[in-house]
């Protein structure tokens, strides 16, 4: 049965009422009163960006379909509710891949582009945005307009990274990129601290298209941050044997002490030293390397019935990594931090979106078990830390950053808003704008 | 299997099987009754690796059509592997109570409709030898439920004909597949409040793609539903009719 919340299952929904759209040239579904809507594709977004309490939304999952694709140009059209998992099983066996995925490939094609995704290749490739040359929106007028950067560019920018606010996307379109092979090339090197993390980044970014480090959060002094450096190039070498691809669903809500200090210290360490040599070179399929999380379906519910948070924020890199350094003491410190931080280095490439969030820096993602009032507490002292060095806070993994926050967030706010389709909101929108 | 006809091809689980064959490159005959559906269907169908796609209308209230149908089908394709009859609707059952006319469309649509096409094929394919016929009938066919008798008479109507038609062709070689899926999250069953046995399209739509290839008999999908309905098959009657179901 589908559940229509979020994915860190926080907060909870009280009344939504749940549209759906038959077709992607359909009229926009809208309750017969003045309640807003807003598009919900797979519910991928940690926070309250993908839900609208005591409103609607429109749920996209029968616009399915694939419309067209060159195979001269790797160029593909499709329905907006088609889901990344979907194209690669179609693209990967005929030597396509995704030009950009995130963490998951089980995200919609329309939260991609509402969310501007990013991923392990942010420093080659920039967001999911740039690889968008055209999609379709339609709007509470009636209207359906294509949007491309030159046609309603305006809505083209305020669309990529507008958090489905400025109308329902119905298609997209996209280029692939080719592969010879499902494989990477794959390196990991160990790093003993956040200085090494740094000179390793620095070192292999630009000899790889992929990217993505594990951090400890759980050791301090000269061990502060340590972690592994996972990169990798798509092979040139064929293998023509797929893994068996195996998903275990996570069967029940796990009991909440189960994710205590102890638990979470040994892991990391457990984690940390599943290498000895510094460096080691495989070849890995792309579904281990790209989507690791991905064969626990459900793995949210591992926090319990509580839910948890997700902490996104990018800063400007600094000489020696102090802003990154501090949040690492504190985090630490805490003794709250899970065992999913992930730590990587964003390229300068611009994305057309306005409201996008990966900028030039570093960024870190982390989960924290929702331990109520001192977890709050927490986030809001990190917020601090980031903003003040000049940083930025994720919307698609916020559940919880204050007004304040989210305007010293997103400079350019006041060009995104004229854009907003009067009749769309999310409970994420009203609680940051209020 | 490379030849597929796919008849009812725009509803969400055949949809799905569709989409399954597509991928393995097969040339598909697919027929609803909304030619714009049907298009759009056919163009999803080529970019995911049908080698062809045609496409034909049909109406499920006008059996005579159903011959010209399957013929302009075989024409085109040349022969059929396979065929797929995945058509249905759900009609009220209260207002089917309160008048045989609402009744009388729901058996016409749901089992006259699809015993048409079966009949041309079981001759098809009895003289062709080889091959697969497939059906979607539905657990609601099991026994009679207060709530839903009138569909589920057409579909346990249907499981009994193509039980039939099944011991007739098993020894030409040529399988006969019943298809009994629970609850499925569809456009068919919006209007219902869904619980935790409803199934994505996606899941029944896979499997009916596998019972095809492997020429299954009969196939409860999600699996459960087999237990379930070997529990509710053999509750006496005498406390069956006191139930609320």
């Amino acid at each position: 049965m589908k559940r229509y919340e979020s994915w860190g299952r926080y907060p909870t929904i009280r009344d939504q009422k749940v549209l759906t759209i038959s077709s992607r040239k359909a009229p926009l579904p809208l309750p017969d009163d003045e309640r807003s809507v807003l598009p919900y594709g797979l519910g991928r977004s940690y926070g309250d960006s993908c839900v609208n309490d005591n409103n609607a939304i429109i749920d996209t999952s029968a616009l399915s379909n694939l419309i067209a694709f060159d195979p001269n140009t790797g160029i593909l059209r499709a329905e907006s509710g088609v889901s990344l998992a979907t194209i690669l099983k179609v693209f990967v066996p005929k030597g396509w891949f995704l030009p950009v995925t995130p963490g998951t490939k089980f995200v919609t094609l329309g939260g991609a582009v509402a969310n501007d995704i990013h991923g392990k290749n942010h420093h080659r490739a920039g967001t999911f945005g740039r690889h968008v040359s055209q999609f379709g929106l339609i709007r509470s007028s009636g209207e359906h307009l294509t949007c491309s950067p030159t046609s309603n560019s305006d809505l083209f920018r305020a669309t990529i990274g507008g958090l489905g606010l400025t109308g329902l996307v119905t298609w997209v379109e996209i280029k692939l990129v080719s592969i010879k092979s499902p494989y990477l090339d794959t390196r990991t090197i160990k790093f003993r601290n956040l200085d090494e993390f740094v000179e390793v980044s620095r070192e292999n970014d630009p000899v790889y298209d992929y990217s993505v480090s594990w951090v400890d959060c759980t050791t301090e002094g000269d061990q502060l941050g340590r972690g592994l450096f996972m990169a990798g190039n798509f092979s040139e070498r064929r293998k023509s044997r797929q893994p068996k691809s195996l998903s275990i669903p996570f069967p029940c809500q796990a009991p909440s002490w189960l994710l205590n200090s102890y638990f979470m210290r040994s892991f990391n360490t457990l984690y940390y030293n599943k290498q000895l040599s510094r460096t080691v070179d495989a070849l890995t399929h792309y579904e281990p390397f790209f989507y690791p999380l991905d064969a626990i379906l459900d793995w949210n519910r591992m926090y319990g019935k509580r839910g948890f948070f997700q902490y996104q924020f990018v800063v400007p890199f600094d000489e020696k990594g102090e802003t990154i350094k501090e949040i690492f003491r504190r985090i630490t410190r805490s003794k709250r931090a899970s065992f999913l931080a992930v730590l990587k280095t964003f390229g300068d490439i611009e994305s057309p979106g306005i409201m996008s969030f990966p900028r030039k820096g570093i960024t870190l993602a982390l989960d924290f078990p929702n331990d109520g009032a001192p977890t709050l507490a927490l986030m809001k002292e990190l917020d601090t830390i980031v903003l003040q060095a000049g940083g930025s806070i994720y919307p698609a993994k916020d559940a919880r950053m204050s007004h304040e926050a989210f305007l010293a967030s997103h400079p350019r706010l006041a060009e995104f808003e004229p854009h907003i389709d009067p009749r769309f909101s999310s409970s994420f929108w009203r609680r940051v704008r209020n | 299997m490379k030849k597929i006809v796919i008849i009812g091809a725009t509803s969400a689980v055949a949809t799905e099987t569709a989409r399954c064959f597509a991928l393995e490159g097969a040339e598909l005959f697919i027929a609803g009754r909304s030619q714009e559906k049907l298009e759009r269907l056919a163009d999803d169908l080529r970019v995911r690796g049908a080698a062809v796609v045609h496409t034909g209308l049909f109406n499920a209230r006008d059996l005579a059509s159903h011959d010209q149908l399957l013929e302009s089908a075989y024409h085109t394709l040349g022969e059929i592997d396979a065929a797929l009859i995945a058509h249905g609707d759900l009609p009220d059952q209260t207002e089917c109570q309160h008048s045989w006319i609402g009744t009388e469309q729901a058996l016409a649509t749901n089992f006259l409709s699809p015993v048409a096409f079966l009949t041309w094929l079981a001759n098809y394919f009895e003289k062709r030898g080889t091959g697969n016929i497939t059906a979607i009938s539905s657990v609601a066919g099991d026994r009679g439920r207060q709530s839903n008798y009138i569909y589920g008479s057409a579909k346990g109507a249907l499981s009994v004909f193509l039980q039939g038609l099944r011991n007739r062709l098993a020894p030409r070689g040529v399988s006969v597949t019943t298809i009994k899926p629970g609850f499925i999250d569809t456009p068919m069953t919006a209007d219902i409040k869904k619980g935790p046995l409803f199934a994505s399209a996606e899941l029944v739509g896979t499997r009916v793609h596998k019972a095809m290839k492997r020429g299954d008999s009969v196939v409860y999908t999600p699996f459960f539903w087999r237990f379930i309905m070997l529990i509710i098959i053999h509750i006496p009657e005498f406390i069956f009719k006191r139930l609320k179901l």
